[in-house]
């Protein structure tokens, strides 16, 4: 048995880990209580078998790419950086991608991620044409819309559970450039975040950044990041069309003591970072791709700021309307705790495309917190807000939430679970997620 | 044919070979994949036409076939201009210690067939009057310990192989880079226990092999800590040597 964990480094738990080399070896790794594993991006417990963990980052060849189409078969370890670094250069970039870079095709697949784009153009699902699938009873099928469609949308946002994603089909997006032109706006409170939220739906990309320590009547004052897609008469003379592709260039060395982050701390750099950002509002810039979309990716190994014992995710969605109430209650009791860090973004969300994907259509705050203290608490109490709401929280993010909660926020399981079942009667795909929220005992 | 370099790559079938054809032929490389078995390259062949714009190409080669040699090597359509051989195994110390033929099968395949090969390419590089040789050996090979020397040895062969060859060759124009990756996570290590700090990804394997080619090193520690590491261990007594376990 091997400790694994996953980003947010809580919860650490026994899993077998193998790392199978080829689809005849997955198949024969797949026994019960197995789950897939892409890199390991997902905070909580979502990729960690209950028995045994699949690792399937080896897995990361390009099938084939038709430039004419844009469409990409390839197996599902490859990471989207990979394929940025790879294709952007070429002009196709992924339709959609989240907050890092370093997540495997099968991951975003099986979380159906989300982007700054989403509530204009959906999530990574809506652009996967094809997946090949192994599932726990043994059977190496294709899934598509047309072709096992219960599948298909029980695989995109199913958290792995509908069985192993070997490969996949996607569309990539044509783009003249590598950069984005990116405007700033900044909101003094969460109604002017919200205003600014709902007036931009036209923007392709757009995501607030909350200054989560701020209280009273600047609860909520964010700055809003719109971005679109720049093209090559809108880049300054000599850019390259595509940004030269960065690795991390600073690194976490070591688990920080955990009182780096304390209330003075966390204070400190939100007001630092929203009068900086402040000052850039107003006029539009352009900035490589990587900066915008992945902010964090540059500092390696960040998850260890929050010290050895991990770090909490909450990502809710609340749907419309009647966000604007909820997010003020949350944001309020957050500002008041203290201990919130510099991760607390609110970004509109669209439609979802699987049946258990978590978007729809409303707004999803995401904010994180170190292990310690009556956080386990503190969280459920939020949780409470969220479920009348009638809101969820992301699988993706998830290590603590109750049945109950996960339940109330996802009317379809019953149906995801009845497609599970037909595709895996024996109940071989168990993930400890699966194990926590609905397997039954 | 094409004005561009060419690289062959031997043992194009490991998680190094894979990393350093991928670098290559991001530096715009034509890309030849020699291995043993073709149908276990055939998916990697694919995956660099799809990514790159450049020619691909697959050769069988086995490198305990020394008698194929030759006509392996005439029968390329071109002569390339960088060859790397990544070809190794690292088989098991403790069956090698009694079995003959596994001892062997790692001596050979680890010494001689890739120093034979590198040394036939060195001779069609020398007439050409260019070319570059690139041996992956192992730090392995810079002192024998008790938990792997037969496969160690033969490292420490290929590595003098190597040395002798770039201090003939470099009068004839032609480069010979020996690279020691240290600790690689890949198929080859699956299961070791690998010192984190000290180990890296095959892909930062890939681009240094790279990088030592068109800056023309000769030795390469991937890591610059395994420098040290190996200085340390290459400089402790015999007699201290002996009694440490690892």
């Amino acid at each position: 048995m091997t400790l694994v964990s996953g980003w947010g480094r809580f919860p650490v738990v026994d899993s077998d880990v193998l790392r199978p080399r080829s689809f005849e070896a997955v198949g024969e790794a797949v026994a019960t209580g197995s789950v897939a594993r892409g890199n390991g991006r997902a905070y909580g417990d979502a990729a960690i078998g209950a028995v045994r963990t699949i690792g399937m980052t080896g897995f990361d060849r390009v099938r084939s790419f038709d430039p004419a189409a844009g469409r990409i078969r390839l197996e599902a370890g490859v990471l989207l950086s990979d394929l940025i670094d790879t294709f952007g250069p070429r002009g196709f970039l992924p339709f959609v991608v989240p907050g890092t870079r370093f997540v495997s095709v099968g991951g975003a697949i099986a979380a159906d991620v989300h982007g700054k784009n989403h509530h204009c153009e959906g999530g990574f699902g809506r652009y996967v044409d094809g997946i090949l699938l192994r599932t726990g009873q043994g059977e190496t099928i294709e899934v598509s819309r047309e072709q096992n469609s219960d599948a298909f949308f029980a695989t995109v946002g199913g958290m792995g559970l509908t069985g192993v994603i070997l490969e996949a089909t996607m569309r990539l997006r044509p783009v003249e450039t590598g950069w984005i032109r990116e405007r700033v706006i900044s909101a003094s409170d969460l109604d002017a975040a919200m205003r600014a939220l709902e007036a931009s739906d036209a923007a392709t990309y757009s995501v607030a950044w909350i200054d989560c320590a701020a209280r009273g009547r600047d609860l909520g004052r964010s700055l809003i990041y719109l971005g679109e897609h720049a093209r090559t008469d809108e880049l300054a003379d000599g850019a390259g069309a595509f940004p030269a592709g960065k690795g991390p260039g600073l690194a976490v060395p070591i688990d920080l003591p955990s009182m780096t982050l304390n209330r003075y701390s966390i204070r400190a750099f939100n007001e630092l970072y929203y009068r900086m950002g402040a000052r850039r509002a107003g006029g539009s810039h352009v900035v490589s791709l990587y900066p915008y979309f992945f902010p964090l990716d540059s500092i390696g190994d960040w998850n260890r700021i929050y010290g050895r014992r991990g770090f909490l995710q909450h990502q809710c969605v609340i749907p419309e309307p009647g966000a604007r109430a909820v997010l003020g209650e949350i944001l309020d009791r957050v500002a008041r705790r203290g201990d919130a860090s510099f991760l607390a973004v609110l970004k509109k969300l669209g439609q979802g495309d699987g049946i258990l994907s978590f978007p729809l259509p409303g707004y999803t705050l995401a904010l994180d917190f170190p292990v310690k203290g009556d956080i386990l608490n503190f969280l459920d109490e939020i949780d409470r807000l969220v479920v009348t709401a009638g809101g969820r929280l992301y699988l993706a993010k998830d290590a603590r939430q109750s049945r109950a909660t996960f339940a109330a926020g996802y009317p379809a399981l019953s149906r995801f679970n009845a497609i599970r079942k037909s595709l895996d009667p024996a109940g071989t795909i168990r993930s400890k997620l699966s194990q926590r929220l609905f397997d039954e005992v | 044919m094409t004005s561009r370099k060419s690289v062959l790559v031997l043992g194009g079938s490991s998680d190094i070979g894979r990393a350093a054809a991928r670098a290559f032929a991001r530096a715009g490389y034509d890309v030849a994949l020699a291995g043993r078995d073709v149908t276990v390259l055939e998916p990697d062949v694919a995956d660099l036409r799809a990514r790159y714009s450049v020619e691909v190409g697959l050769h069988k080669f086995d490198v305990l076939d020394t008698a194929s040699f030759d006509s392996f090597v005439s029968s390329l359509p071109a002569l390339p201009d960088v060859v790397i051989s990544i070809v190794g195994l690292l088989g098991v110390q403790q069956n090698a210690e009694s079995d003959l033929a596994h001892a062997t099968t790692i001596m050979r395949s680890n010494y001689e067939g890739p120093s034979l090969i590198l040394g036939l390419f060195a001779e069609k590089f020398l007439a050409r009057g260019n070319g570059t040789l690139v041996g992956v050996s192992s730090v392995a090979g810079d002192r024998g310990r008790a938990s792997n020397y037969v496969y160690g040895s033969a490292k420490a062969g290929f590595s003098a192989f190597l040395s002798g060859l770039r201090a003939r060759a470099s009068r004839g124009g032609v480069h010979v880079v020996t690279v020691k990756p240290g600790f690689v996570r890949t198929k080859m290590t699956e299961g070791m226990k690998l010192i984190g700090p000290l180990t890296v990804e095959a892909p930062v394997v890939g681009d240094a092999i790279l990088g030592a080619v068109e800056r023309k090193t000769d030795v390469v520690y991937v890591s610059g800590k395994w420098r040290l590491v190996m200085l340390i261990i290459k400089t402790l007594p015999e007699a201290v040597f002996k009694k440490l376990k690892f």
